[in-house]
């Protein structure tokens, strides 16, 4: 049968599914090893994986995979090659750094011509900032291994592709690469057609498998795999692979050739599109090319002589497929890489097209008359747009005499003017497709509802379904985007949904923050969430608002989805409301119809939960309708509200020009000009993004208040403060702003306020449910109680910035080593991105309060870089003399070496800079000099006369022309003590950079290691790390993990010179504080292994404290330091400084969603696997004794532990 | 000696059964509580608020967060199938209904009559005998008169016999101001049995973190008291079997409730205190007592001494505190 004549017509069935779990569904059906860790945009194939093998389900030969989560990417690379060796089936998925981590395994696996194939969901590779998003750095980082790369572009190309892979990779003996574009195509949930385990089976061969496994190493027919080879026979060795690449092509064509008979779907190595006589075509791959198709589609029905040529296989390149698939009539081509490679003659796949089309020409073989003109560019680095218009503009270029080349396109290039214009009015979007945009909370359920509405268009009508959504760059009250697309075709626009003809606003703050109708058409709708009915509405409403309702004629509907909320029980989540009222507006389905699907799905989301969860949101469904309006809108925009600035005017300009924009969601618009050429950003700019998300903000009530600053302390985001001032400052104050005196003998006479920062706090609660004073009259009422943010929003804003202007307290004068007196010291850092009521940053902030001004800091990939480093505000700071943390993040498994790395440049600009002081005593002043070089900087005094002796110096040396001087007035400020603080999660110090950890503390250098231990990798969305307790449910351990949490800090003082703390602020934060102290004071490697709470354990985050202190009162985290400078004085180095488990853990664990799920899903595992945790807790305990000498026999006893 | 007694139309083999409370909690301690003659087990309860919240908890943890960064759309695996806390616990009844050879009762707490009542449904099908109502209701309103709270319990007894075929006993608080008149209302609105009472979890006070803590008291033999007059005025009067708990520690404790008309006595405190053998040895005096002093049967025992038995009936009433009183005076 020829392909021409083959189409299946079996019925399959239709999903929608994004593409992680498209790609996922195929790997799990035709492997029985697979090796996962976590990265972005990939982690979720890692995911489906362990829990289908969780719940049993096989493969297509009836067995249950075996799914293992390796410390790294090399890892599961390593475990990947070594399971292939043995002649299993197996695979892995990753994304960026990670592909860049299995380098070395790959050329290895491809080298040795195994069958297998590694699934990616291409991202950015990190370069002068990381980036989750999508464009192919990285896959393209491995053209070299010997991999066939094979490219897919859309949801269903993604199934069909990581089958096609995994046969023509048997087939073939070439290792294969099947990539698509992170986010773009890994996210998007699109309708597709699901694949049979009958199509799979036919599609493996079985011969293929058996000959996979006869290659196997086996002690009964042993071989040897590896060997080392010398320049005699390498070279021949290495050619000696050639015919299987030479081959490699035609089996994939043939394989999808195969595929096409049995599916129907017709794919070809280089597939064409548009007109049969274009002369002007772009060459790429990717989602791009599903948005460049559409363009051509277009333009093509206009006339036009376009085309398109999409590469699906990149590797193996097959120059002859290549030119015989443009049409002979081509004379201009543009080809578009989604990377950039800064010095190369052009990218990667222009310099193959070129290549392919010279040495076609050349050996005669080419079917074209002449070689066309080539030109290259870039676009959509890091999921930037990529739209119909630039498809066209790019088109238009090839039309010029001169066109551009290594252009780019999507940006504003105004340094190098490579960038193309596009038109952003052109549209190639059919007026019968739905395109609807929702902005939501995360919090208010508007994502998943969507994902819902997907499935429901996609399974109850014809309707093809496509959705993506975008997301906030913050972990807190954040804004999501969702766009979807319903229409009667395939859904090939792969870019954000810029002409809504339905526009939903689920949160009535938005509409002072964000133009929400900006990408509406004319005669559009728009559906607003409004406490105000449809008769009050319109005077409230922002004026750009009413000017887009007026000006674009939109039909306006409110609804109080609020108080149908609450009504129904379905407290802040208006999801359901809102989704029956999109339902119901748009037409997409039949009224009652919509309302029948709405439910079913309801039932089908949560009837697993119980059937209270689905009572409540039927009853919510039931009553929206009466309560949704349509709104008559004037002729005319009539309101005063406007949209406040997005910085304060007194802002720095780069916040003006830069981060204003970035906030605004317009950042798109920023030109390359205004871009920082190497990665450095101001520190200190969250203070300008006021994001006022919290509903309720605590308020101080001084005659309750006992001055123990334990609120200041646990604050995730420093948005409660305290300051001890002169009492004549307060003449100045605003007459709302509180003060009282304070109480100690330290600060006598002296006046004391807390005070809340009302437009930064996230309203969690850690504070007030911290706070151990409590009213004499009434104990609910405590020193700090949460009160409704709007109406003294105002108030609380001046006294905020009054107390800011207060003068901070010298650090000279501050009792440091309590609680109390740490809280006086200034934190710079402030303000972050983190999740309301995080438990990591209060641990970051008290690094910075107590060392800040002296601190350098090597931030591991992870939360801690995320909230301390993504754009557009960081929150790192500056005191007022313009010092604070300098910090920067490396890799996620490098980060004790990168840290390391600034302790020795450190170290040596240190005793360079002594030997230059030495050697310019006389300039410098003898006195000086020595007193310089001998200095005590054990203390603050010490390190702020330090200080003051480099100012004199400098001024001494100010102006002498001497190239000694000069040298040393460059590295003169390195005698000033510098502290390195290398900080990140147990992802990385007990999994991926374990090995770079140990040997940094093997080194004996003077660091310090803070590991923010939440037990989980929660950047990531929870997947389970070594630290994960045993009996956790997290990611990747969906059946609860069966192994104990490794003691990192036990390993860590075997060496013996390593000063080791573990600590939870919680439970004991006098001991917290006690540990950071020694911890920076020792001189040599310090490592704090700090609790950390974390909304990836499912608990009430407002009481994260109170689980911190139920996990050491339970023996869960039992509390020591270990301080190698009590050895030398003779006494035990180790302090245990927790008592005894005196609850049983469960009381500790019966808080916690991660250890509840377990329960409920697998009763009798999770009774196993209890009693060994519990049983982990007493030989954990007994060891711990045994170390502090309290163990029944041992002679030394411990010191006093404080706070306890 | 003839131990047998009936409760709820259920022969048992003698007076004793454990009351609802950790011990129903593992099918072993139940094995051990046969072992040692327990006559019947009231399993541990199984509460309206674990029915209506354990769901909406669950739901809300999972949800929280989700959907709000783009690294981390959610936080937990999605398992297939959940087993919530209601449904494992009709499970574990029907485990134990298989593995022991006395009768189950399925234990309902709760106060009103919603969802959760569908459970009693199910505990039939798992297997239960019968079903206690443990109704734990403060009334706090001071706007509800004592006739609505009362009409409750009716209407909660009503919605669960609606829903069942088995027995149901209903368990209470002595706290009403006319007990014989709710006794009697339960009676006919078709209780089959009256638990007499419910030990209410009394608060305490941490007065160094001054909060207010649960704290769970065992009873001592002093508590039997109440129920012995009560039960002692109802018998005769209801047609339900009569089961006393509270205090229930020793076979003095035991014949003195049979005496005054309990068909069953209920045991925990001291099953807490003394482990299930503490059955056999409270049986064994029981027998012994009976052969001392020379009664023949349980059934023979039962009532003889409730209010309608003795000589001078107002004993049970407020003359016998005047009496007591006049000697102390």
């Amino acid at each position: 049968m020829s392909d021409e004549e083959a189409v299946s017509t079996k019925q399959r069935q239709m999903v929608t599914i994004d593409g992680n779990e498209a790609a996922a569904y195929v790997a799990h059906k035709t492997n029985e090893v697979i090796a996962i860790y976590p990265i972005t945009p990939s982690s979720p194939m890692g995911e489906w994986s362990d829990e289908w093998s969780a719940q049993g389900k096989t493969n297509i030969w009836g067995t249950v995979p075996f799914v293992i989560e390796m410390q790294s990417e090399g890892g599961a690379a390593g475990a990947v090659h070594g399971a292939l060796q043995t002649g299993a089936l197996s695979t892995t998925f990753t994304s960026s750094q990670g592909l860049l981590l299995m380098i070395p395994n790959m050329f290895k696996i491809a080298g040795e011509l195994t069958s297998t194939v590694f699934h990616v969901a291409a991202r950015t590779v990190a370069t002068h900032a990381l980036s989750i998003f999508g464009d192919h750095s990285d896959v393209m980082a491995v053209r070299s291994t010997g991999w066939a790369m094979l490219a897919s572009n859309s949801i269903q190309e993604i199934m069909d592709f990581a089958l096609i892979a995994q046969a023509a990779t048997l087939a073939s003996r070439v290792s294969f690469v099947h990539f698509f574009d992170g986010f773009r195509s890994s996210h998007e949930v699109m309708k597709i057609e699901e694949l049979a385990d009958d199509d799979i089976r036919q599609m493996l061969d079985d011969e293929l498998i058996r000959q996979h496994r006869a290659r196997a190493l086996s002690p009964e027919n042993p071989v040897l795999r590896g060997s080392a080879q010398n320049p005699d026979v390498f070279f021949q060795a290495r050619e000696a692979v050639n015919p299987y690449y030479l081959a490699c092509p035609a089996i994939v064509q043939k394989t999808m050739d195969k595929f096409a008979r049995m599916v129907g779907r017709r794919y070809k190595l280089f597939q064409y599109v548009g007109a049969p006589d274009a002369e002007r075509v772009i060459v790429m791959m990717g989602s791009g090319a599903e948005t460049a198709h559409e363009a051509v589609d277009y333009l093509v029905a206009r006339g036009e002589k376009v085309g398109l040529l999409k590469v699906r296989l990149f590797r193996p390149f097959a120059v002859e497929y290549f030119v015989n698939a443009l049409p002979t009539t081509v004379k201009n081509i543009a080809v578009l890489d989604r990377t950039k490679e800064p010095g190369a003659v052009g990218e990667p796949l222009y310099v193959d097209v070129i290549t392919a089309l010279n040495e076609s020409m050349a050996s005669g073989a080419s079917p074209l008359r002449s070689i066309p003109r080539v030109i290259g560019g870039r676009y959509a680095l890091s999921s930037k747009e990529f739209t119909p218009t630039m498809a066209k503009a790019v088109l238009d270029e090839l039309k010029k005499d001169k066109p551009k080349n290594h252009f780019t396109v999507g940006i504003n290039d105004d340094v190098t003017n490579t960038s193309l214009e596009y038109d952003p009015e052109f549209s190639v979007e059919p007026d019968d497709v739905v395109r609807a945009l929702f902005f939501g909370l995360g919090a208010d359920g508007t994502v998943g509802a969507n994902k819902n509405s997907i499935k429901i268009i996609g399974e109850d009508t014809e309707f093809y379904a496509q959705g993506y959504f975008v997301y906030d760059s913050k972990k807190s009250g954040t804004t999501t985007v969702s766009h979807l697309r319903f229409g009667p075709r395939p859904i090939h626009s792969t870019y954000l949904v810029n002409r809504a003809n339905f526009v939903a606003c689920h949160q009535w703050f938005f509409l002072e923050k964000l133009d929400v109708l900006k990408e509406a058409v004319p005669g559009g709708t728009f559906l607003l969430n409004s406490i105000y009915g449809p008769d009050e509405v319109w005077e409230k409403l922002p004026l750009h608002i009413q000017r887009g309702l007026v000006e674009k004629k939109l039909k306006f509907y409110v609804i109080d989805g609020y108080k149908v909320a609450q009504q129904t029980g379905m407290g802040a989540r208006v999801n359901t409301i809102m989704q029956t009222c999109f339902f119901a507006i748009s037409g997409v389905l039949p009224r009652d119809q919509a309302i029948a699907a709405i439910k079913r799905a309801i039932e089908k989301t949560y009837g697993r939960k119980g059937a209270e969860v689905v009572k409540k949101n039927f009853a919510a469904v039931d009553q929206t309708l009466a309560n949704l309006f349509e709104v008559k809108v004037p002729d005319k925009a009539t309101s005063t509200i406007q949209m406040p600035p997005m910085v304060a005017p007194e802002a720095p300009e780069f916040v003006q020009m830069v981060t204003a924009k970035i906030i605004a969601g317009e950042g798109d618009e920023l030109p390359v000009s205004l871009m920082p050429k190497d990665g450095t950003f101001p520190t200190g700019t969250a203070q300008w993004e006021k994001r006022n998300i919290a509903l309720e903000i605590p308020v101080w009530e001084q005659e309750i208040c006992i001055q123990c600053n334990k609120c200041v302390l646990v604050c995730p985001h420093a948005a409660i403060r305290v300051k001890v001032y002169d009492p004549a400052h307060l003449a100045k104050g605003p007459a709302t702003f509180k003060s009282m005196d304070y109480k100690g003998t330290e600060y006598k006479g002296m006046k004391y306020t807390i005070q809340v920062a009302p437009e930064d706090c996230t309203g969690c609660e850690l504070c007030v449910e911290f706070c151990p004073a409590k009213s004499k009259t009434q104990v609910k009422v405590k020193a700090i109680n949460m009160k409704p943010q709007p109406p003294i929003r105002e108030q609380e804003r001046v006294n905020y910035s009054f107390f800011l202007d207060l003068p901070e307290v010298d650090r000279r004068t501050v009792k440091v080593d309590t609680v109390k007196g740490s809280q006086f010291l200034q934190p710079l850092f402030e303000y972050s991105g983190a999740c309301s009521g995080c438990g990591e940053t209060p641990y970051v902030k008290l690094v910075s309060q107590l060392f800040g001004d002296r601190t350098v800091v090597a931030n591991a990939t992870g939360c801690s870089s995320i909230y301390g480093g993504n754009l557009p505000t960081t929150p790192w700071t500056t005191n007022a003399e313009g010092r604070g943390p300098a910090w920067s993040n490396s890799l996620f498994e490098d980060n004790a070496e990168f840290g390391l790395g600034m302790r020795l440049t450190i170290d040596k600009l240190t005793e360079l800079a002594k030997e230059l002081v030495q050697k310019l005593a006389n300039q410098i002043g003898p006195e000086l000099a020595k007193a310089m070089l001998e200095a005590d900087q054990s203390d603050e005094a010490g390190i702020y006369e330090q200080r003051e002796r480099v100012k004199i110096l400098k001024q001494r040396l100010d102006g002498m022309n001497v190239p000694e001087v000069k040298n040393l007035l460059s590295i003169v400020d390195n005698l000033v003590k510098r502290s390195v603080w290398i900080m990140g999660g147990d992802g990385w110090a007990y999994d991926i950079g374990y090995g770079g950890l140990d040997h940094v503390l093997a080194t004996g250098r003077n660091v310090n290691i803070l590991v923010l231990d939440t037990e989980v990798y929660s950047n990531t969305g929870g997947q389970m790390s070594k630290a994960t307790f045993r009996s956790a449910i997290a990611k990747f351990a969906a059946a609860g993990k069966p192994t104990q949490k490794k003691d990192l800090a036990l390993m860590a003082l075997t060496y013996g010179n390593v000063y080791v703390a573990k600590v939870a602020m919680g439970a004991n934060d006098a001991q917290t504080v006690r540990a950071f102290l020694e911890a920076e004071a020792y001189d040599g490697p310090s490592l704090i292994i700090a609790y950390s709470h974390c909304i990836a354990h499912g608990i009430d985050m407002a009481k994260g404290m109170t689980n911190q202190k139920l996990a050491v009162e339970t023996g869960y985290f039992p509390l020591f330091r270990y301080n190698p400078l009590l050895a030398k004085e003779g006494k035990n180095p180790f302090k245990l400084d927790s008592k005894a488990p005196k609850q049983p853990l469960r009381d500790f664990t019966s808080l916690e969603t991660r250890f509840n799920m377990l329960d409920k899903i697998y009763p009798e595992r999770a009774k196993e696997l209890s009693a060994l945790a519990v049983e982990d807790i007493r030989r954990t305990w007994e060891l711990y004794e045994q170390f502090a000498g309290t163990r029944e026999g041992a002679k030394e006893k411990t010191e006093t532990t404080p706070g306890t | 000696m003839d131990l047998k007694t009936t409760y709820l139309g259920l022969k048992l083999k003698n007076p004793i059964v454990p009351s609802a409370s950790p011990l129903s909690r593992n099918l072993d301690s139940m094995k051990r509580l046969e072992d040692a003659g327990a006559a019947a087990i009231v399993m541990y309860s199984l509460f309206e608020e674990q029915v209506e919240h354990e769901a909406a908890e669950l739901e809300h943890y999972l949800a929280h967060g989700t959907h709000s960064y783009a690294e981390s759309l959610s936080y937990f695996p999605t398992p297939g199938e959940y087993n919530l806390g209601p449904d494992q616990y009709v499970e574990f009844l029907h485990q134990a209904t298989q593995s022991l050879g006395i009768p189950v009762i399925g234990s309902l707490n709760g106060i009103s009559a919603g969802g959760w009542i569908d459970y009693a449904k199910k505990m039939e099908q798992a297997g239960a005998d019968a079903i206690e109502l443990n109704i734990y209701y403060i009334p706090t309103d001071p706007n509800l008169i004592s006739q609505e709270v009362e009409d409750r319990y009716v209407s909660v007894l009503h919605a669960v016999k609606r829903a069942v075929n088995i027995p149901v006993a209903v368990k209470l608080s002595p706290y009403f101001s006319s007990f014989a008149n709710v006794a009697v209302r339960l009676d006919r609105a078709g209780a089959n049995g009256l638990v007499l009472f419910n030990r209410f979890y009394q608060p305490d006070l941490d007065l160094e973190a001054l909060d207010v803590v649960p704290n769970v008291l065992l009873s001592t033999s002093d508590a039997i008291r109440l129920p012995l007059r009560w039960i002692a005025i109802l018998h005769g009067m209801v047609k339900t079997s009569l089961a006393a708990t509270s205090g229930i520690h020793t076979a003095q404790d035991v014949i003195k409730m049979i005496m005054v008309g309990a068909d069953v006595t209920m045991m925990c405190s001291a099953l807490l205190k003394h482990g299930p053998k503490l059955i056999t040895t409270v049986l064994d005096d029981v027998n012994k007592w009976m052969v001392e002093h020379e009664y023949l049967s349980v059934e023979q025992m039962k009532g003889s001494m409730s209010q309608a038995s003795v000589a001078d009936p107002s004993a049970f009433e407020r003359a016998q505190y005047m009496k007591a009183l006049n000697r102390f005076q």
